[in-house]
């Protein structure tokens, strides 16, 4: 409408951020916020194995900084680029969206920033005076003592970040009351937390026993206490990360009932939810599986075993990151702009004069006999592309065609026009449609035309931009004249 | 050609609404947030470019001298850290110019979108890099080929990124340009990319030859420990040269980036503030200069003085730099104000009219059936039709399985079954729907002829 629409047409635009977001959740939780305090204590555990003249056993000290180091280089390169790459992602597939957030939550934003910078101060003074604190018992406590101030700033920043989505799914806040203390009494804030704490907790060991197998000798004492260690670890929190789940999943319903009455009754979501207590006893359950063998048969344990568990790990944490997004749609932000970025009070002039005529870019501005195709193809850019793609993943053309049978025939133009109006009655996940009769049977043509053409869409970074002559400078000035 | 031309003629400047939601700030405070952020964040991205084509320079010359790859493991020590700092330090500047030029930036964004999006790829590629050739200084010590090509590649990563950046904030400062530009590639040779580009680059080598003199003077350095040749004396006055030298360039391609400017955002106070600035850093050149020409003891003498002076170029420049964007974007963003008034004042106009078509509905004597019709076609017709079968049975079948049987078809609307092998699962409707709804659906498909 206002922007133009990036698009990506065989990947979608949505996986793209979750891919992308998925990917920095993994590495915050895992190797930051988790892993933090897992290695501090393991250093911990180093000074109090030593020797009385000692100052720690070095070669475990050894160990432990090796694992700090995989952390610290991943954290730093891909956990930080993620994080910015999440923010470019949504930036180019919602701008409007993400543009009325920073707005509105400029200080949440600004804290966070200010937290994030100490954290990632924090971690490199913690990881490169590492080996010059060895020279001391006194340096090595206070060094210790700051692995303890880096594992509470990590949580900080999570806890941060977690109210700041808070705001996004929650009703009414946004037309009330925009501060930053809403996001923290979110119905589904503190389930949220109680879930990600010991869940990041859990994924840290896990990456950390993995580690500790890579970089120890088989049948070494070193390897066998420290998956000794990691294993104790992975027991004490997995029971406690699923207790957080269940919560985090009774909480969920109710949180989206004040949402949006109706989405717990969309069967895609309900077969998510369902899954999702499976997926939570799968996770912890592999990973008490390995704790046991870890502290009673710790021998047995290869590093290909630990293997499943990070993978089963990353599968959990991926897992409540898609029902966590299910659950916003159809709105970006809650009541107030939906997923195809127009604002929901808009929506009376659109369906009035129809979304063409207001769209800054487009290459048609109203719908004639000869132009349906590409005005519906331009409708289709406005109103579906942020979540729909022409021939890719979740194209329109499929689930039309699933929803009327899957039998491949040519669609009927006139049943998807008329199903437009009525989009979102049936499917509540889905906004309303924007425009007007006239443009929903253009949608519904250039819909047919891309089944039968296979013809892709390109986004403004390929094809660049038309604009609307209606919203030039100098119509403007004309009109004001 | 002849299309180019043609699209040429067409372009006109679009105007897009605006976000209607007030700024968080104040403007002049968002304003000074992003200059100074944005310095703050450059100093450490040049710190970290022009480290990382020292350490390349060095480690070749390290090839034939020993003593130069001492010297280039000890800079690229620094990178890692520096970059750290450039990616955290970027946020700041990021969140202020994205709440001050939402449209223009996010524009921009989208029209180079892959290439833009390339930066979190090649960024953290390049960053690996950094870290790989860093911890196999010992491993790679009889490889050094190998060792050298890790770096030139992270090195060459580091020069091309400069472009995207630039590009971008490049492209959002004309939105005429908007509708002529396909793809990265076509934005980026717009006017003024390269000039400013290479501005940069020089700018780098400027600021780290000013951090490898502090870095190589500190007190608690062990240097005689690292360098067995080498003195603090020299590599000081080598910082100093690259200083220098990067510095007198920057003289003559200063100029160049003015003169390729678009006209649209020159004025008064733009020249003003560059030529101070330029001016400033002429004494802290020639201070620089005496300190190369003197020896051991004077080489530190007008060292923080060096540092201050050419802080206050810098700050300069980047006023200079912000002060065009307001220039330059000024006009725009007033007929976007305008533009967006004017849109909230369709929607006031349009929001009684549709009241009143809704009340007109509502208000007409409807029998039950017709009221029922009318539930039915704001929820059902997506998926019914009176007659035909779309996703779900036509209202014609509905009528015959549940003749006289009101309580089984409205506890199906409520609560759907699973009947039909060939349909999707019917979405449930009980949230939505109250008692009278139901009651005035049942009455129109029961009778429905
Ligand atoms: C919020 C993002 C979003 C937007 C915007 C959106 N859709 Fe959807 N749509 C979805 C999702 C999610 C599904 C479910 C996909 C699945 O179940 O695999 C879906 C499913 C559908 C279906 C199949 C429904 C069914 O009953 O199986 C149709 C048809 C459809 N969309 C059409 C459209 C059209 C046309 C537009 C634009 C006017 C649009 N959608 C806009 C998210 C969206
Ligand atoms: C998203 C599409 C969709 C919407 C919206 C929808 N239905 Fe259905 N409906 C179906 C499908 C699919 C079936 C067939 C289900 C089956 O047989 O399993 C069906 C079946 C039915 C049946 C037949 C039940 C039977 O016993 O065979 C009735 C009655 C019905 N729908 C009423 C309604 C009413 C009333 C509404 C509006 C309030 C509505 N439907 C909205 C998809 C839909």
């Amino acid at each position: 409408m206002d922007f133009p629409m990036f698009h990506l047409d065989w990947l979608n635009n949505r996986m793209l951020i979750a891919i992308i977001a998925i990917l920095h959740v993994i590495i915050n939780h895992g190797l930051a916020v988790g892993f933090m305090p897992f290695v501090t204590w393991l250093e911990q555990r180093g000074v109090s194995r030593s020797g009385k003249d000692q100052i720690t056993d070095l070669e475990w000290d050894k160990m432990v900084y090796k694992i700090m180091k995989v952390a610290f280089i991943i954290t730093t390169t891909i956990g930080a680029m993620t994080g910015v790459g999440i923010w470019f992602s949504v930036a180019l597939v919602s701008p409007a969206s993400i543009g009325s957030l920073i707005r509105v939550f400029f200080w949440a934003w600004f804290t966070e920033w200010i937290v994030f910078v100490t954290e990632v101060i924090l971690i490199m003074v913690y990881f490169l005076t590492w080996k010059n604190s060895n020279s001391s018992l006194k340096a090595k406590i206070r060094h210790i003592n700051f692995g303890w101030y880096l594992s509470i700033f990590s949580w900080i920043t999570m806890a941060i970040i977690v109210s700041i989505l808070g705001f996004m799914m929650d009703p009414g806040n946004w037309q009330t009351h925009h501060s930053l203390l809403n996001g923290f009494t979110n119905p589904i804030y503190l389930p949220q937390l109680l879930f990600r704490t010991p869940t990041a907790m859990l994924v840290a060991g896990i990456f950390g026993m993995f580690l500790i197998t890579l970089f120890t000798k088989k049948d070494t004492n070193l390897r066998t206490s420290a998956v000794k260690y990691a294993s104790k670890w992975l027991l004490l929190w997995a029971p406690i990360s699923l207790i957080g789940a269940f919560i985090y999943y009774r909480a969920m319903p109710e949180a989206m009932t004040a949402n949006l009455s109706t989405a717990v009754g969309t069967i895609t979501f309900a077969q998510y939810y369902n899954t999702l207590l499976y997926v939570a006893f799968a996770g912890a359950g592999l990973t008490i599986i390995i704790g046991i063998i870890g502290v009673y048969k710790t021998k047995l344990l290869k590093p290909y075993m630990v293997v499943i568990p990070v993978v089963t790990a990353i599968a959990y944490l991926g897992f409540f990151e898609r029902v966590r997004e299910f659950i916003r749609k159809p709105y970006v932000i809650s009541q107030y702009m939906y997923s195809n970025l127009l604002l929901k009070d808009d929506y009376v002039v659109y369906k009035q004069d129809g979304v063409l005529k207001h769209a800054t870019y487009t290459t048609v501005n109203e719908v004639t006999e000869e132009n349906k195709v590409e005005a519906g193809k331009n409708v289709f850019t406005i109103a579906c592309s942020r979540c729909h793609t022409a021939q890719g993943v979740n194209s329109v053309v499929y689930v039309f065609d699933r929803m009327y049978g899957g039998t491949g025939k040519p669609l009927d133009i006139a049943s998807m026009a008329a199903y437009m109006p009525n989009m979102h009655t049936g499917r509540t996940f889905m906004p309303e449609f924007p425009g007007n009769e006239k443009e929903a049977e253009a949608l519904a043509t250039y819909i047919r035309y891309l089944q039968q053409t296979g013809d892709v869409l390109e986004g403004a970074q390929e094809e660049g931009i038309t604009i609307n002559p209606n919203n030039t400078a100098s119509a403007l000035i004309n009109k004001k004249k | 050609m002849l299309t180019s031309l043609f699209i040429a003629l067409q372009s006109a400047t679009p105007v897009p609404k605006d976000i209607p939601l007030p700024l968080p700030l104040p403007e002049w405070l968002l304003i000074f947030l992003l200059v100074v952020s944005f310095l703050v964040h450059i100093l450490f991205v040049n710190l970290m470019v022009g480290g990382s084509l020292l350490t390349l320079w060095s480690q070749i010359k390290g090839l034939k001298n020993k003593e130069y790859d001492i010297l280039a493991h000890e800079i690229a020590t620094t990178i890692t850290v520096n970059k750290s700092m450039a990616v955290v330090m970027g946020i700041a500047p990021l969140l202020c110019i994205n709440v001050l030029y939402t449209i223009y930036f996010y524009s921009a964004n989208a029209l180079t979108g892959l290439m833009w999006l390339a930066v979190i790829p090649l960024v953290t590629v390049a960053f690996l890099l950094t870290y790989l050739h860093k911890y196999t200084w010992k491993l790679l010590e009889n490889n050094k080929p190998v060792h050298i090509s890790i770096l030139a590649v992270a090195v060459i990563i580091f020069l091309f990124i400069p472009f995207i950046f630039l590009t971008n904030i490049n492209l959002m400062l004309f939105p005429e340009k908007w509708a002529l530009v396909k793809g990265f590639f076509s934005a980026m040779t717009l006017p003024n990319v390269f000039p400013r580009y290479f501005h940069f680059i020089f700018a780098s080598l400027s600021i780290t030859g000013l951090f490898l003199h502090w870095y190589m003077g500190r007190k608690n350095y062990p240097f005689d420990t690292i360098f067995p040749t080498f003195s603090r004396y020299e590599l000081k006055k080598k910082g100093y040269s690259l200083t220098l030298v990067a510095s007198v360039i920057q003289f003559l391609i200063g100029p160049l980036v003015l003169l390729t400017l678009p006209s649209k955002g020159l004025g008064w106070n733009l020249v003003l503030v560059i030529f101070i600035g330029a001016a400033i850093a002429i004494p802290a050149m020639w201070m620089m200069w005496k300190g190369i020409q003197g020896d051991e003891r004077t080489i530190d003498k007008d060292f923080k003085k060096v540092l201050i002076l050419m802080t206050i170029t810098v700050v300069f420049m980047g006023t200079g730099r912000q002060i065009y964007r307001s220039n330059a974007l000024e006009k725009h963003r007033e007929l976007v104000r305008l533009k967006t008034d004017e849109f909230q004042q369709i929607k006031k106009d349009a929001i009684p009219k549709s009241k009143e078509a809704k009340a007109q509905e509502s208000t007409a004597n409807l029998t039950e059936a017709q009221k029922g019709e009318n539930v039915f076609k704001q929820n059902c017709t997506a998926c019914h039709k009176p007659d035909v079968k779309l996703v779900g049975p036509p209202v014609i079948e509905m009528a015959s399985i549940y003749k006289g049987n009101k309580a089984g078809l409205q506890s199906w609307i409520k609560k759907p079954g699973k009947k039909r092998a060939d349909a999707p699962q019917m979405p449930g409707f009980e949230s939505q729907l109250n008692q009278e709804q139901l009651d005035q659906l049942a009455e129109y498909i029961l009778t429905i002829k």
